[in-house]
């Protein structure tokens, strides 16, 4: 099980690698390595780089999200999409876009550059539904699975509702650029961006991790977790924030991207078991992987065009995850 | 002395329903009971309010303190349950479902030590699962899985077991098994046992003290004898019985008489 770990250590390491060497532009790492200053590094260090660490970075944080919520939820059928917080990030995204196009944030006072503040937007509307939905959901100090449940797909089904709204009052140019956001897509972002979304990503996982006996308790159901000495409210009420916290940064950098959060846990279990100690990490390393390769293909599909990086997850994702339920389906409980 | 377990003037009502009606019951150490009563009559809810997973009106003591006052975690390491049902929505093996019992005696980041392997394969032995370890869980027999949950219930080496009929999916010879491995744990262990039961025989045979519940009341609590009278069995299930004592041990045996 931990050689599992180790295995998919070493290929996401090479799954970094080559993903940053693959591109429209062919670039050769011994000159990138050899001249600094040679157009191949700064293709490869100033472009792709930070943009594959991103995409491991979110990857990973998408499919421990999954995990942990299929386990706090009992749903193997959970997702990062629903909890309320992705509605909530992609209508604050939305919202900036339109009414703010132009804004820009300084970054430690102008010195690190200037971002984009659609990020900011969309966390702060990540942060507002979470805790919209935390009180909806909140009955007698528990989040109940059941109400946390139709609390978050109702809430995101009202949310879609207004952004396809707004979608359609904007003007066609823009549309398309939402629409664009929407699918969930990555894209170059400065070092220190990457290196701080990275460490908040890791801080959140690493959280997670630290209560991974827990999550195996708690997927036997609220009264077994309690027997067994968990105390159960007061876990599942932390987990809830910390994935709400995850997945409101993610989406909030860069669209809601489907599919990792749900399949690769389910891939994952079948591999290593449901052992949330070792199915966490397990977990992030190959949505890191997965993830990585997605958005490479994602570049190279359509060059010099993009296409949105939610709509390769989708397609590769779903026809796998069919096949592997139809191949795999008797090993599972339900 | 202060009684292992106690309960005085509990109330539990779902909605209007009340399930306990001002049930108190004490339960001493190293005691073995068998709750009994017919279907709806407050033997699960007891339960639940006895390991701490069910909130009622009324006192509730372990050790003579308030059980409100004890941690899961403190609690788990007295108290262990086995179900009347479990779910296990995700694939786990036989093995790992009995490890879960130690959760609460190692370091939350550590693995399981030694100590908790060796507390598993154990109470794994006593139960006859030793085979099963292996296997996935949700593909186990409704016996088998039983045997499993009470394996793990061993496991969490408590001073106190509680069992919602955990003979209800097992054949003859588990049934015995482990109703022979709870009296030995009992006076080996000084292991304080309380069992919800529908077999009024196996439950004469096995436990000295039994408690009948009548619609949330105590209706007779005492010896085999006292409690499993034609007329009890009468009043409370509503069955005309024939209950003769036949040797050896002289334990009351009901005969239905069709």
């Amino acid at each position: 099980m931990i050689a599992v770990n180790g295995a998919l250590l070493a290929l996401l390491a090479a799954s970094l690698l080559a993903c940053a060497l693959i591109g429209p532009v062919a670039i050769d790492l011994k000159r990138a390595l050899a001249d600094f200053f040679s157009p191949d590094a700064e293709i490869l260090f100033r472009a792709r780089l930070p943009r594959v660490l991103l995409g491991a970075a979110i990857g990973g944080g998408m499919a421990a999200c999954g995990v942990v919520l299929q386990a706090m939820l009992r749903n193997p059928l959970a997702c990062p999409q629903m909890l309320g917080v992705s509605g909530g990030a992609s209508l604050g995204g939305i919202l900036g876009m339109i009414f703010f196009p132009h804004w820009l944030l300084p970054l430690a006072g102008g010195l690190l550059g200037e971002v984009s503040w659609v990020p900011l937007a969309a966390f702060l509307g990540a942060l507002l539904s979470m805790g919209l939905v935390y009180r909806l959901a909140l009955f007698h100090g528990r989040l109940h699975p059941y109400h946390l449940l139709l609390t978050g797909v109702i809430f995101n089904s009202f949310v879609a509702a207004l952004i396809m709204f707004l979608n359609s009052i904007v003007d066609f140019y823009q549309a398309q650029g939402l629409l664009f956001w929407l699918m969930g897509n990555l894209s170059t972002r400065a070092y220190p961006t990457v290196a701080f979304i990275a460490a908040y990503i890791a801080a959140g996982f690493l959280w997670l991790w630290s209560h991974g006996l827990r999550f195996n308790l708690i997927t036997l159901g609220e009264e077994a977790a309690l027997q067994l000495g968990v105390e159960v409210a007061s876990v599942e009420r932390q987990a809830f924030v910390a994935t709400s916290l995850m997945i409101g940064a993610m989406v909030s950098v860069s669209g809601m991207i489907g599919f990792v959060g749900l399949m690769v846990p389910h891939v994952m279990r079948l591999l290593v078991g449901s052992d949330h100690r070792l199915l966490l990490p397990a977990s992030f390393l190959a949505g890191a992987i997965f993830l990585c390769w997605a958005d490479t293909l994602a570049r190279v599909l359509l060059a010099p065009a993009e296409l949105p990086v939610g709509i390769v997850t989708a397609f590769f994702g779903g026809p796998f995850f069919i096949y592997l339920l139809y191949r795999e389906g008797r090993r599972l409980p339900v | 002395m202060s009684a292992a377990l106690e309960v005085e003037d509990l109330l539990f009502a779902y909605g209007p329903r009340r399930v306990l009606d001002r049930v108190s019951l004490a339960i001493q150490k190293g005691e073995m009971i068998g709750v009994l009563g017919p279907n709806g009559s407050g033997k699960t809810t007891l339960l639940k309010i006895l390991s701490g997973v069910l909130a009622a009106r009324g006192a509730v003591r372990l050790a003579g303190r308030p059980i409100e006052a004890y941690s899961r975690n403190e609690l788990s390491r007295i108290i262990a349950v086995v179900p009347q049902e479990s779910e296990i929505h995700f694939p786990f093996t036989a093995a790992e479902i009995v490890l879960m019992a130690r959760a609460s005696h190692h370091e939350r980041l550590a693995l399981e030590g030694a100590a908790d392997l060796d507390a598993a394969r154990r109470s794994m032995a006593a139960t006859d699962t030793e085979s099963l370890a292996d296997r996935w869980v949700h593909e186990l027999s409704g016996g088998e899985k039983q045997r499993v949950m009470i394996a793990r219930a061993l496991a969490q080496e408590a001073e106190i077991l509680l069992m919602d009929e955990p003979a209800a999916f097992l054949d003859l010879k588990h049934q015995l098994g482990v109703f022979d491995l709870m009296r030995r744990l009992n006076r080996e262990r000084k292991l304080t046992v309380v069992a919800a039961l529908h077999d009024l025989n196996l439950a004469a045979l096995f436990f000295p003290r039994l408690v009948l519940l009548e619609n949330g009341r105590i209706h007779r609590d005492g010896a085999p004898e006292e409690v499993l009278t034609e007329d009890t069995i009468r009043q409370v299930y509503g069955v005309e019985v024939r209950v003769e004592r036949p040797e050896p041990q002289r334990r009351p045996h009901i005969f239905i008489r069709p």
